[in-house]
């Protein structure tokens, strides 16, 4: 059996007396697009914000490689997620002072890059997502869909491991949600970048290689890895 | 829709014999079942005995003899009539295999209905994977992008219902029990 990327064991997560999770188990295999679907408030958000260290569970594990993120310092967990993990959420969180160039730039310039091997990177990203004519536009002169695709670009250029996405295309009409994931899927393909994918929507759930359904705060169904995940 | 509503469309692009016709619908609609041409044939035969389309031409080529057809006026007005009204809304609840087995489940107590439903989701899913590559693969042309479009909208009505239905399972197996 491959050995995954990311797996959480048993998580529960509680906020006030809710309990989010139950006893969530999933694995993220390397290379592949892994839809999380389920109901609003099923827990397939706290899912992924376990698993890509952006909150700790109250129990179980996260292990990534020979890291457990569950019992990471939030020093640890912050730099995983600019070096090794992406995010991308329903509306993007771009920075709204920034053109898109500098956004996308934002977290190589972070991470010690310099000025012009940043921009470098950051137009070859906003080319392959398809808005390198937008390079030069502030987020609220972007239309809801350029602005996912440049979140999208911002979230891979520093070649991540995993991007971890939620609802991306939340917000989006259907056309400008297929662009979003067509090039969300085509980069992480190119690239081997795993994704987990949060969405509600069984079409959105249909650009990824499998699929595991979220209940009551636990993983109710998970399909079988393929024997090989094509690339 | 009958197939001869469909060669008064395609006639109206212009005459043609019956061949052209079943080659001009296979390319416009990759995704649909292909006419047959023996069906193309005794449609089109029903159309000129109807008044609807008539002989153009005979070619030869000095190859077999061809026919070529085209629209007359009547086989105008009828395809205008026809294009003008909506489609019957389909008529799903009498053809839904899904609910006749998830109820015949709770029935008979053969197996679990959720976890059919499981099972079913599991096989809508997949056949919409295969849809949404065959939509995304590059220089898809829209005519595949379309119809790709067609079925996962109704793949994906079906999932919705079949949500609905899990999350009431129990109070549908009430109802089928007591009755």
């Amino acid at each position: 059996m491959t050995t995954p990327l990311i797996e959480a064991r048993g998580l529960v997560k509680r906020y006030g007396t809710t309990d989010a999770l139950r006893g969530a188990s999933l694995r993220l295999l390397p290379g592949e697009v892994l839809a999380v679907t389920g109901p609003s408030g099923s827990g397939k958000s706290t899912l992924l914000h376990c698993m890509a260290g952006i909150v700790r569970p109250d129990e179980g594990e996260v292990r990534y490689g020979a890291e457990r993120l569950d019992q990471a310092g939030e020093n640890r967990r912050s730099t995983l997620r600019r070096t090794d993990f992406g995010v991308v959420f329903q509306f993007g969180q771009l920075v709204g002072e920034l053109t898109a160039l500098d956004n996308v730039a934002l977290p190589l310039l972070l991470a010690g890059t310099s000025r012009a091997a940043a921009h470098k990177s950051a137009g070859t990203w906003l080319e392959r997502f398809g808005v390198l004519g937008q390079a030069g536009l502030r987020p609220g002169e972007m239309s809801g869909g350029q602005g996912q695709r440049v979140a999208l670009a911002r979230a891979m250029v520093t070649a991540p491991k995993a991007v971890f996405a939620d609802e991306p295309t939340g917000a989006l009409d259907s056309l400008a949600g297929e662009q979003v994931m067509t090039a969300l899927v085509h980069a992480a393909r190119e690239s081997g970048t795993s994704v987990l994918l949060v969405t509600h929507d069984a079409q959105i759930a249909a650009y990824a290689d499998r699929e595991a359904t979220v209940r009551d705060g636990v993983v109710e169904t998970e399909d079988e890895p393929a024997a090989e995940v094509t690339r | 829709m009958s197939t001869g509503n469909v060669l008064l469309g395609l006639l109206a692009a212009g005459p043609g014999h019956g061949y052209d016709l079943k080659r001009r619908h296979d390319e416009r609609f990759p995704e649909a079942r292909p006419l047959a041409y023996g069906q193309v044939y005794t449609s089109l035969q029903r159309l000129v005995r109807d008044g609807l389309a008539e002989v153009d031409a005979t070619e030869s080529d000095g190859g077999p003899e061809r026919t070529t057809y085209r629209l007359t006026e009547r086989g105008s007005l009828t395809l205008r009539t026809w294009l003008g009204e909506p489609v019957p809304p389909a008529p799903v609840s009498a053809a839904n295999e899904i609910f006749a087995k998830v109820t015949a489940i709770i029935a008979s107590g053969f197996g679990d209905p959720a976890a059919f439903l499981r099972l079913q989701r599991a096989a809508h899913l997949a056949r919409m994977r295969e849809l949404t590559a065959v939509k995304t693969v590059a220089g898809a042309p829209l005519s595949a992008v379309l119809s790709a479009d067609y079925a996962l909208t109704h793949l994906d009505a079906d999932l919705r219902w079949m949500d609905n239905a899990a999350q009431r399972l129990g109070a549908l197996a009430e109802e089928v029990t007591s009755a």
